[in-house]
């Protein structure tokens, strides 16, 4: 799905002393020049760290991602919801293999990333943290939640590091699918019976202003934004994208009978752009925090399956030593 | 039971055998082992899921009263259920998961392998697009009984165990219901005890892989192709089917 710039303490600006100024340059000239950086060439060391925060952040984010709308998966409404779910789900959790293998490019490892997850270290994505209460909550979360991560995904398919571009052109593809089965889900529930409308309505209520909130910090306050907009890891701001989300999602919410609850949006004709109430940025700094309304249920549930699922992967690799010891015996 | 009656109950019972084991699959979405499991869990659920949609909404057919797999499946109290103990039981930990697919897709790829010779045209048909499927979910199965067999103690512990639990379930799989003989004899159903031989075959090459002892088979369980279940199958449902029992009017 997504995730965005969590960290409230920049990363180190300047070149290290060990970097010469050469390399630098040459690595600076190129990004601007719209190359790719691969695995092998040479990049400054806060590139590579940047880029491990991030992409192992988006990783987590779809990995945890899985737990809200898994959530529903027992409790589809008909057969053809489950299947749909199941199938998104899955996507999610393929998504978080490519990322995971995008980071390990850049020298860490998965087993690294998720012990910086159970601990509490790595972020994911804030929106993840909310609870999914209803059916229509799953609605919700493929029209606003992916609806949004398509609009940061987008940019990134042209970020200036490979491996990452390239997987996003892959997850891109499918978070499109997302985006409409949720509204789809939506669209069916507005049309539906009163009680399904006012389901409808009240997931909107709910994740409407997380949804705002995932692309993070406003601008003047996101320490990372410059550097990493230089570096082509990042394409456009925080808050241009939250401005593109809001111009798409407002009328499509309108659309389909449903209220975007925020009594301060309005049309701006001068601007030709939505102008949105203020967003509660204590709140999503709480959440960053892992104070979020169920951000203890949600680690929680990744230990627990880490931990109890370690006798498979240990038996798993027990059983490969042995084969190949018994091969090698095979040979003698 | 009218010939109609019997080609009903048989096509649920396929249908509901895949329909509860997806379920139960669907569980595990987010808290597998690893990531690779949770996916292969799901896929294998996913399948599932679309063979209980093609028995069902045939099984809806034959009978003729209107009913589409959405109403068998959703609308359909625990006794009315026609699939075997063996799919309804809880998952338990990786292993017990693990012993029960092994089970289940070893019996079903067979079943498969007949059922796509079937006179009847309709069932013929989906067991050959779902043969595949099946094919590839025994195999996974089997890779994962070898892995945890010869893995660690623990890991053979644990197989092991899933085992125990499940064996007393085998039987049922097996055994054709009365009302089947018509069926069977049209050349329309499967008669399963003619499956027993490949199930045993595959069961011994893959236990002397993942270095088991062979099952000493306990006093059968059975009841779940009359509806008389497990106390598991009605939490099941409980939480399957509450969203259209609580909506009855709403369409979603």
């Amino acid at each position: 799905m997504y995730t965005t710039e969590m960290s409230k303490n920049p990363t180190r600006q300047g070149p290290s002393a060990a970097e010469p100024p050469e390399l630098l340059e040459a690595f600076e000239a190129r990004v601007a020049n719209d190359e790719f950086i691969e695995p092998k060439d040479w990049m400054p060391e806060a590139y590579r760290k940047t880029l491990i925060r991030q992409i192992s952040q988006h990783a987590h984010s779809e990995i945890v991602g899985m737990l809200p709308e898994g959530n529903w998966i027992t409790r589809a409404p008909s057969l053809r919801r489950k299947a749909v779910l199941l199938a998104k789900v899955q996507d999610e959790g393929g998504h978080g293999l490519y990322l995971y293998s995008a980071a390990e490019t850049l020298g860490t490892s998965r087993d690294e990333m998720l012990d910086a997850l159970h601990s509490g270290k790595a972020k994911y994505s804030t929106i993840f943290n909310y609870p999914t209460l209803t059916w229509a909550d799953i609605g919700a979360i493929g029209w606003l939640v992916d609806g949004a991560a398509i609009m940061n995904q987008v940019p990134l398919q042209r970020t200036s590091y490979g491996p990452y571009a390239r997987a996003m052109v892959r997850v891109c593809k499918e978070e499109s699918f997302h985006q409409r089965q949720g509204f789809e889900i939506m669209m069916r529930l507005a049309a539906g019976t009163p009680e399904q409308k006012a389901m409808a309505q009240d997931a909107l209520n709910r994740w409407w202003w997380p949804s705002i909130m995932m692309f993070g910090p406003p601008d003047e306050n996101s320490p990372n934004t410059a550097q990493s907009v230089r570096w082509r890891i990042k394409r456009e701001t925080n808050d241009e994208l939250r401005q593109k989300f809001v111009d798409v999602t407002v009328p499509q919410a309108e659309s389909i009978g449903l209220t975007v609850p925020d009594k301060d949006l309005k049309w701006n004709e001068a601007r030709g752009q939505y102008d949105y109430g203020a967003i509660d940025w204590e709140e999503f700094w709480a959440v960053v925090k892992g104070e979020g309304p169920v951000a203890k249920e949600r680690v929680k549930a990744r230990t627990e399956a880490w931990e109890k699922g370690a006798w498979v992967r240990e038996a798993a690799l027990a059983h490969a030593a042995k084969q190949a010891a018994r091969r090698q015996k095979e040979a003698v | 039971m009218t010939a109609n009656e019997a080609l009903f109950d048989y096509t649920l019972r396929l249908g509901d055998d895949a329909l509860i084991l997806s379920q139960r699959l669907g569980e595990w979405c987010g808290h597998a082992p690893a990531l690779e499991a949770d996916l292969s869990l799901t896929n294998v659920a996913l399948d599932l899921i679309g063979q209980a949609t093609l028995f069902l909404t045939y099984a809806g057919e034959i009978e003729g009263k209107g009913r589409d797999a959405d109403k068998l499946a959703f609308h359909r109290d625990v006794n009315k259920f026609r699939n075997s103990l063996l799919v309804e039981q809880p998952n338990g930990d990786f292993g017990r998961t693990i012993a029960r697919q092994f089970i289940f897709s070893t019996y079903q790829r067979a079943l498969y392998q007949e059922l796509m010779r079937s006179s009847d045209p309709r069932l013929a048909e989906i067991a050959a697009k779902a043969l595949k499927e099946t094919t590839y979910h025994a195999e996974l199965a089997a890779e994962w009984v070898v892995r945890l067999g010869d893995g660690t103690e623990e890991s053979h512990e644990r197989v092991e165990d899933g085992f125990e639990w499940c064996w007393r379930f085998v039987e049922e799989l097996f055994t054709a219901e009365p009302a089947d003989a018509g069926l069977i004899s049209a050349g329309i159903a499967v008669d399963p005890a003619k499956l027993r031989a490949s199930f045993d075959a595959t069961l011994a090459a893959t236990f002397a892989e993942a270095t088991l002892a062979l099952p000493k088979y306990p006093r059968p369980v059975t009841g779940g192709r009359k509806g008389h279940h497990s106390e598991h199958l009605g939490h099941l449902l409980a939480e399957m089917q509450f969203l259209p029992r609580a909506y009855p009017d709403a369409v979603w």
